[in-house]
């Protein structure tokens, strides 16, 4: 085997310093990588030689281990092959991260007759009256938090003029896509039609939160409602319900409102609500202050105790 | 699929903050819930590609975008590359198969500026 020259394989002088090394390691990485250069087994081969290289006069000790001749270049340790992204990228798991319009991650590959539906067409009129199915049209929709929430029937306005009414079901997530089967453009020769792929977008909330099929709310209270306790309304995604606030609730004390999240659909049972309790001071006033200072409670606890600790 | 407690072992110099920011750009993009992710294979390999452009490469991450943008480009017309000769393979008849054999081998049919 003959001996490679390291400094050769990344084109510096021996007296090179690291740096210059490191940038000409960079410099080749890029232009040969193989995840940048699919296919290009010269490319994958060079960068084998390139980060083998990059291993021993990258490193400040082996580089001066190789100068001294003890160790020589076979003597790279391999780099540990990781799977590597090309070989999921060039598959079926690639679709994962497909590029073109209406994508989404439970799509299947673009139709690849697609592409050729201009170059065969005038051939498939003359030669064939092979059914054909329709193609799949790609729409957007955005809706509202609250109608993620609870469900809802909305009017898609299509490009050629027509509505169509999409049933979305309670707890479906941003971004999920929804196949409306048959509503695609129309099938020729007695082809099905396609399908209608929506992928929906949920604006947020003003003070909502989701969480899977939990709704999150953080509800503010007053001092004496968070001392004494008592009935208060908090609104839900399907409008406002009593609850009771335990006397000496704190904030941060989470209540959970049951059954009060996404509505139960196709087998869930019903996501609950989670209320985060905050106390708001609101107007004080003298009374207040007059109470506080005659309060010998109020003096002896420090809540920040545990912040000053060891630090 | 792994849990993102697994993945910051499985992809070095990967921390969860970088983790985090990627998956809100859509650089990566697992499924479930943010809590709750799963990594599919070519979500790990597809961050340690991404960590080895930055850290090994010096691709900023400004620029990420654009290259990120790109590959996916070039992994989807190599999908479809594949796919249509595994159709030529299966379904052209072979006389076909070596006429367009011939004709990809001619240079004159290429496209001319």
């Amino acid at each position: 085997m003959p001996a490679t020259d390291l400094y050769a394989t990344l084109g510096v002088p021996r007296d090179a310093s690291a740096e210059d090394i490191r940038k000409a390691y960079r410099g080749l990485a890029k232009q040969h990588h193989p995840d940048l250069n699919p296919g290009n087994k010269t490319a994958e081969e060079r960068f084998k030689a390139i980060a083998s290289a990059y291993d021993i006069l990258g490193d400040t000790d082996k580089r001066g281990r190789y100068d001294r001749g003890e160790i020589d270049a076979a003597g790279a340790e391999a780099r540990p092959e990781q799977p590597s992204y090309r070989g999921y990228a060039e598959g079926a798991p690639g679709a994962r991260y497909r590029q073109s319009a209406g994508a989404g991650p439970d799509m299947s590959e673009a139709d690849l007759g697609d592409l050729f539906e201009d170059l065969f067409a005038g051939t498939r009129e003359q030669r064939s009256n092979t059914p054909r199915r329709g193609r799949d049209a790609g729409y957007m929709l955005t809706i509202d938090f609250l109608d993620a929430v609870t469900g809802a029937t909305k009017r898609l306005a299509l490009p050629d003029g027509k509505g169509l009414d999409v049933r979305i079901p309670p707890g479906i997530e941003d971004g999920q896509t929804m196949r409306l089967k048959g509503q695609g453009s129309p099938g020729r020769h007695g082809g099905p039609a396609g399908d209608a792929l929506i992928e929906i977008h949920i604006t947020p909330h003003r003070f909502f939160r989701r969480e899977g099929r939990d709704v999150h709310v953080e509800l503010p209270i007053s001092l004496s409602e968070a001392v004494l306790g008592g009935k208060i309304m908090v609104p839900t995604p399907t409008g406002p319900v009593t609850m009771t606030v335990p006397p000496r609730s704190d904030t941060g004390a989470k209540l959970r409102l049951r059954g009060r999240g996404v509505a139960a659909h196709g087998g869930q049972p019903a996501g609950d609500e989670f209320v985060t309790l905050k106390v708001v001071l609101g107007n004080a006033d003298e009374a207040l202050e007059t109470f506080l200072r005659g309060w010998s409670g109020g003096h002896s606890f420090d809540p920040r105790r545990s912040m000053m600790e060891g630090s | 699929m792994i849990t993102i407690e697994t993945l910051t072992h499985t992809v070095s110099g990967l921390n969860l903050d970088d983790l985090r920011r990627w998956i809100d750009y859509s650089w990566v993009r697992p499924d479930g819930q943010p809590g709750h992710y799963r990594f599919h294979d070519i979500d790990v390999a597809r961050l340690r590609l991404i960590v080895e452009l930055r850290d090994d490469l010096g691709v900023d991450e400004a620029a990420l975008p654009v290259v990120l943008s790109l590959l996916d480009q070039l992994y989807e017309t190599r999908r479809h590359m594949i796919r249509l000769r595994a159709v030529i393979e299966t379904v052209v008849p072979e006389d076909v198969r070596g006429r367009i054999l011939d004709d990809l081998g001619d240079s004159s049919r290429s496209p001319q500026e």
